[in-house]
């Protein structure tokens, strides 16, 4: 009897916010059995608590930055001068710098992390894709300031003494591989938290691509596709806002990474278009200069940046669910 | 101040029915036999950590009820705690700043303990004999605006060295740190245009270079970069074998980073009336120039009678017996001229008015 009256919830749909209320309300009430009742009532408190945990933070970050706020208003987030010294703050390079480390990140692992899911899932013998799986699984398990280490004592030689002047020599004429080769920096930054988002992504994807029914793929093969056709005609598609999903899970990583990203990155609140150069986090600032930091203005402005985060964290996830939801109702037929 | 001149006193009193038995027993008075176990709570400096916690050791040895924890949670939240008073004592690399001192809830007196020097390291492949580098060359390096280890400005002072034609790239503390503090309070005096464009702080905004974070990620991309220079703390350059620059100092020699002339340089200048001073840029002979004094914090007049005594008496453990145990670790004893007016301050801490060493 539960099983009939649960209505099952389609996805989510933005805008229609009154539609659990009735339902949720009958539930609490006649027709179910007490335990039923208390049970609702637990899950939904646990589930109230995580959207109450959001907003406490968010309304604890407002209330901590609020001197900043009055101070700067919107130049906070258009100057590019941060100065403990002369307690003027300005965000803009550690927004930047976020951004486009984590758009470097995204670049380089979305292709090797669904290639990667799109081999364990569809074409290696198990033999293979299990220890392989498991490998890649277990990169999530390196701590973050291992990667930090080994960005230090490895990438960033490399990419000083090799990467950078390779792409410096092919690719010289775009504006991000020029400059001084450094190895530490906007690059180096890019490629640790690739590295570190590449086991969300490709895990998520797998677990997607193999959910995806069998009778897709024989169905395409019997069609005469080839083993190609087959994964790009009948199983991607329906694996689309499934893959996105990995995606974001591993952007909300590298927007959020803090440890491994400091020790590379060269830690310079400044702007610069190349690759090459020292950039800096919102992450990263916060976790540097939290500590020793003693004047409320500049408390403020950190708290501050601890919010552009949040918000550009939400805000980046709403748009993917966004994306999402928009892919899982196009048509199953439409190309990727 | 008056309250100073009234605690000597009264202290001299004490002492003087106290008799002959020797200063440095004052210490160990009443208190030890309570049984309960005290805790004493610490936060604050993280540079400084090494030696207290070695000293918190040691006392516990020498006093098996008393408990002392330290968080090294940087000198930013020693002094925001010991404000707050959730901790007993607070330690700090830097003097607090009149605004701070006032958000207290009492006076807060500066306890100098130990000292400590920044050196500057770099990586400079072919180079044997230390680099020299004068204040104003120093500055200008930092300032990025000599950016060549060839340039004229550097090979005058190293005639001897066979610098090459490579970029300087400078390594930076990214996170706030009594290290940055005391490197550019030092660059600040030494050089206008640091002054005025950069100015003192434990994050500043740096002209030119690299930020790593913590003494270790300095270290770290000094050794993995070749033409890098940066700045750590003493211990970290001794411990890590960097090649590390003679300085020179205020009456021109070039000076190399070592505990002998760090005290050197705190040997020529007095602490002043709240006991702290500044010894970068000491006149001193053979005075290392970038040095100095890190402080716990602690109320003058605390709360708990019994916490206070143990805190006072771990204190003056610290400034006497305990200075036995700063060089093994690379941090330099207090000068005999400071610890004799540190300990005049430890005897006149108070809890509820009363003063807390010579049994009073």
């Amino acid at each position: 009897m539960a099983q009939a009256s649960l209505p099952i919830e389609p996805e989510p749909r933005p805008g229609s916010s009154a539609r659990a209320r009735p339902g949720w309300l009958g539930r609490l009430g006649v027709g179910t059995s007490v335990g039923d009742g208390a049970f609702r009532v637990t899950t939904a408190l646990v589930a109230a608590t995580v959207v109450l945990a959001l907003i406490a933070i968010f309304a604890e970050l407002a209330r901590a930055s609020s001197l900043s706020l009055e101070a700067f208003g919107l130049d906070f987030i258009t100057s590019q001068n941060w100065d403990p010294v002369r307690d003027e703050f300005g965000a803009l390079p550690f927004i930047y710098g976020t951004l486009v480390s984590s758009l470097i990140a995204l670049l380089l692992a979305v292709p090797v992390g669904i290639g990667t899911a799109i081999f364990l899932s569809e074409l290696a013998p198990e033999w293979i894709a299990k220890p392989l799986g498991f490998l890649v699984e277990l990169l999530a398990a390196v701590p973050s300031v291992v990667y930090g280490l080994w960005g230090i004592f490895f990438l960033a030689p490399v990419l000083r003494e090799h990467v950078q002047p390779f792409l410096a020599s092919t690719l010289g004429i775009l504006p991000i591989f020029q400059g001084p080769h450094l190895g530490f920096g906007m690059l180096a930054g890019g490629i640790i938290l690739a590295i570190m988002i590449l086991p969300t992504i490709s895990s998520v994807s797998r677990e997607v691509l193999r959910a995806v029914p069998g009778i897709y793929r024989e169905g395409a093969l019997a069609l005469g596709a080839t083993h190609w056709e087959a994964i790009r005609t009948a199983v991607l598609p329906h694996a689309r806002s499934g893959l996105v999903g990995g995606v974001i899970l591993g952007l909300g990583r590298a927007l959020g990474e803090t440890m491994a990203i400091t020790m590379v990155i060269g830690n310079r609140p400044e702007i610069d278009l190349s690759w090459f150069a020292p950039s800096y986090t919102m992450a990263s600032v916060i976790a540097n200069e939290f500590t020793e930091a003693t004047g409320d203005l500049y408390l403020a402005a950190l708290a501050e940046i601890g919010l552009l985060l949040l918000v550009v964290s939400v805000a980046l996830n709403v748009v993917a669910r966004l994306l999402v939801w928009r892919v899982g109702r196009l048509p199953s037929g439409a190309r990727v | 101040m008056k309250q100073h001149i009234y605690s000597v006193l009264l202290f001299s009193i004490a002492t003087g029915f106290a008799g002959c038995k020797g200063k440095e027993t004052a210490a160990t008075g009443s208190g030890e036999s309570d049984g309960d176990d005290i805790a004493l709570n610490g936060a604050g400096a993280t540079f400084p950590y090494p030696l207290y916690s070695k000293w918190m050791s040691e006392y516990n040895k020498l006093h098996p009820t008393v408990k002392i924890n330290y968080q090294s949670i940087g000198s930013g939240g020693g002094i925001r705690q010991i404000s707050a008073g959730t901790v007993d004592f607070g330690a700090s690399d830097v003097p607090m700043k009149e605004s701070e001192a006032a958000k207290a809830s009492g006076k807060l007196q500066h306890i100098p303990t130990t000292i400590g020097a920044v050196a500057v390291a770099y990586n400079v492949p072919g180079v044997s004999t230390p680099v020299k580098l004068t204040p104003a060359v120093l500055a200008d390096v930092f300032l990025g605006k000599i950016d060549k280890w060839n340039d004229e400005r550097l090979t005058a002072i190293n005639p001897n060295a066979a610098l090459p034609d490579k970029q300087i790239a400078v390594v930076f503390r990214s996170d706030g740190s009594g290290t940055t503090g005391v490197f550019t309070d030092y660059l600040a005096k030494v050089s206008p245009s640091w002054k005025s464009e950069v100015g003192v702080g434990k994050s500043v905004k740096w002209p030119a270079g690299l930020g790593a974070k913590g003494n270790e990620g300095v270290t770290g991309q000094i050794k993995m970069t070749p033409g890098s220079i940066g700045y750590v703390e003493l211990a970290y350059a001794m411990q890590s074998k960097l090649p590390t620059a003679a300085l020179q100092n205020k009456a021109g020699e070039f000076v190399e980073p070592s505990l002998e002339a760090v005290t050197r340089a705190a040997a020529g200048v007095n602490l002043n009336e709240h006991l702290y001073a500044s010894i970068t840029n000491s006149g001193g002979k053979g005075a290392y120039p970038i040095a100095a004094y890190t402080y716990i914090l602690v109320y003058q007049d605390m709360k708990d009678p019994r916490k206070a005594a143990a805190l006072a008496k771990f204190l003056w453990w610290a400034v006497t017996d305990g200075q036995a145990f700063t060089k093994p670790l690379h941090y330099a004893p207090l000068p005999a001229h400071s610890a004799d007016k540190v300990k005049i301050e430890i005897r006149s801490l108070k809890a509820e008015g009363k003063l807390l060493i010579s049994g009073a």
